[in-house]
């Protein structure tokens, strides 16, 4: 390790690149971040290129095959069934990305302060193990219950419902990260170089920013990318339930949903966004798995 | 042993009252009313004596206490009683369903069935299924076996059982024709046509939840053996002539299992969570779905106690999980 350090000339450079090549070597996330990328990129700048807006009914056209005017055709209602998939995927990804950066700010903040301040170790991990027992996707229905009508009151029925959605995931799947979290800086805390900053009197602030936070990174990135699968799988499967959007404001979820009942004659609309919610979470659990390869020191020294 | 059960169960109790009062205060703040279906022509002071008769006026903490005491002590004495044919509990006030002004339990336990037996049986088989899975992956480590594990067990975790329900719809019961799609509850079993009838209609949300669950736990059993077959003693066991089956079977299967039968206690109640996608995929009338409508309709009671039912089961499972852990591994135990 040393060796490797010293030959090469600037350390940090040289530590990111080594990961991108570890990263690049694991052919799976290879796949799942070019897929992700497409996806992504897919979804952001597809509608704009598209140009059919995703909830213009029209009447005559409805129960159409595919065809070059309508890729994937359309729906009981008419409406293009590519640019519903594109819109869909917008709110979909953004949901998944949004309630795993809050799903990783609360796990890294609850996980630094837990390993970091021992006063405050036992509590807070009594009160990730009370998180964890709890029945998430049934108080997650809870949640949208009791919460849907008064937020999409104050806020529109999207903001509101993309509120809600974003918060209830992020406040119940924290946990793991925190752990995780937790576990590093506890291991952390007893190197020489945080006993070096200490003893040239570092504050504790500036200690965690400086210190233990870039050096908990590698954790935090992989669980980000689980977290956003798995924020993707809530939120499909609450608009699954019909529990989640309003059917005029299309995700991979409600679009499933809304296809399930005519499976028989349109198989295809129901497979489109089931494809779409499944593509999508298995490039992220493949990223996550390359992150994981490849920041992992005791596996790259083997 | 028996302290370190003792110390469990003990702190089981704080968490289960913890995660009761969660669920008493998040339900509290409901928009619904009992008072709602009854007709506007009650006068207002009527209307207030019904309240105060319901209890509504009491504060918020009198209130909890008094569900618990439903909870905990009316609601398992008349479950005992219609079992036993007893009269134990007397006329205490029941946990009563707002939809169907029928006591919560009564339904639950008309309900939970269904439920046993589909969850049930695809926890099993996912189980089944598994283990060998695990065992094979790690004894050939990087073959093509172990790959295509790997791949399936990426699948299981990625795909959402509300997409492989849709799509074996689509293959076996729209493309194919085998199986019905939708399972029919009042089926009675009473002749081997109608079982052979309830096997079939059984397949699919078996085989769903059953990709779930064997996607984890082959995972967890081929790390495990994987730990294992590095260890000393296997070493040992296949230098002093052992064959190499029983190396396998009887030594290195056998000490893989004790982390892998913990995260087996600890999925009974994650996959009774998946059920209630897998159920509304197949039509399937157990309690997931109970707990769907029951939401959509605004009933409270049994909302708040099936959400309750699932809490307690995860306690319970972590609780076994424990206490497993340490009869099967006594370097664990901490007495």
């Amino acid at each position: 390790m040393t060796d490797a350090t010293a030959s090469a000339p600037p350390r940090h450079r040289s530590q990111r690149q080594e990961v991108w090549r570890q990263f690049r070597s694991h052919k799976g996330a290879m796949a799942g971040l070019v897929i992700f990328v497409v996806i992504l990129l897919g979804v952001t700048i597809g509608p704009w290129l598209w140009g059919l807006d995703a909830t213009l009914v029209d009447i005559r056209s409805r129960n159409l095959g595919p065809s070059l005017a309508h890729p994937f055709g359309t729906d009981q209602l008419g409406r293009d069934l590519l640019a519903r998939i594109l819109s869909g995927g917008r709110v979909s990804l953004a949901v998944g990305l949004t309630a795993m950066l809050l799903s990783l700010a609360l796990g890294t903040f609850v996980g630094v302060v837990a390993g970091f301040f021992e006063r405050l170790d036992g509590a807070l991990m009594r009160l990730t193990d009370l998180f964890l027992a709890l029945p998430l996707l049934p108080l997650l229905l809870v949640m949208v219950m009791l919460f849907r009508e008064p937020l999409s009151r104050s806020f529109g029925p999207e903001n509101g419902i993309f509120l809600l959605m974003v918060t209830a995931i992020g406040l119940t799947s924290w946990m793991n990260t925190a752990r995780i979290v937790r576990g590093d800086v506890l291991a952390i805390k007893n190197r020489e170089f945080i006993m070096a900053a200490k003893s040239i009197g570092t504050e504790p602030s500036a200690m965690i920013r400086r210190h233990i936070l870039p050096n908990v990174l590698s954790p935090i990135l992989v669980s980000a990318t689980l977290g956003i699968a798995t924020a993707i799988i809530t939120e499909s499967s609450l608009s699954f339930l019909g529990l989640g959007f309003p059917p005029d404001f299309p995700t991979w979820g409600r679009l499933l949903y809304d296809a399930v009942d005519q499976i028989q004659l349109f198989p295809i609309r129901v497979i489109l966004p089931g494809v779409a919610i499944a593509l999508t979470v298995l490039s992220v659990n493949y990223i996550g798995d390359g992150l994981r390869d490849a920041m992992d020191l005791r596996a790259r020294k083997r | 042993m028996l302290t370190f059960t003792i110390r469990r169960l003990l702190v089981a109790i704080p968490t289960l009252l913890f995660i009761s009062l969660i669920i008493f205060l998040l339900l509290d703040l409901a928009p619904g009313d009992p008072l709602a279906n009854m007709p506007l022509t009650i006068p207002p002071d009527v209307r207030e004596n019904m309240r105060a008769a319901l209890g509504l006026d009491q504060p918020v903490w009198i209130r909890y206490a008094l569900w618990l005491k439903q909870f905990f002590w009316v609601e398992p004495l008349n479950i005992l009683d219609s079992i036993l044919g007893t009269s134990l509990a007397g006329d205490g006030q029941r946990v009563l369903s707002w939809q169907t002004r029928s006591p919560v339990a009564d339904i639950i336990a008309q309900r939970m069935p269904q439920t046993l037996w589909v969850v049930g049986l695809a926890y099993v088989v996912g189980v089944l299924i598994a283990i060998p899975i695990g065992i094979i992956s790690a004894y050939k480590q990087y073959s093509v076996f172990d790959q295509a594990g790997t791949f399936v067990s990426m699948i299981g975790y990625s795909v959402p059982p509300f997409f492989t329900g849709v799509l074996v719809i689509i293959i076996f019961s729209v493309n194919l024709g085998w199986f019905p799609s939708i399972y029919d509850t009042t089926l009675q079993v009473n002749s081997w046509a109608t079982f052979k009838q309830q096997l079939i209609q059984m397949v699919m949300p078996v085989m769903v939840l059953a990709l779930q669950t064997t996607a984890q736990i082959s995972r967890f059993m081929r790390a495990s053996m994987l730990d294992n077959l590095r260890q000393d003693y296997v070493r040992t066991a296949r230098a002093k002539g052992l064959r190499e089956r029983t190396v396998l079977m009887a030594h290195v299967a056998r000490n893989s299992m004790i982390p892998v039968v913990t995260v087996i206690a600890l999925g009974v109640p994650s996959i009774f969570g998946g059920a209630i996608i897998t159920e509304q995929v197949f039509k399937v009338n157990g309690i997931g779905q109970l707990m769907i409508t029951s939401i959509q309709s605004n009933d409270i009671p049994m909302v708040q106690t099936l959400t309750f039912i699932f809490a307690v089961l995860i306690v319970l499972a972590n609780l076994i999980a424990d206490i497993l852990y340490g009869l099967l591994d006594p370097r664990i135990r901490y007495d």
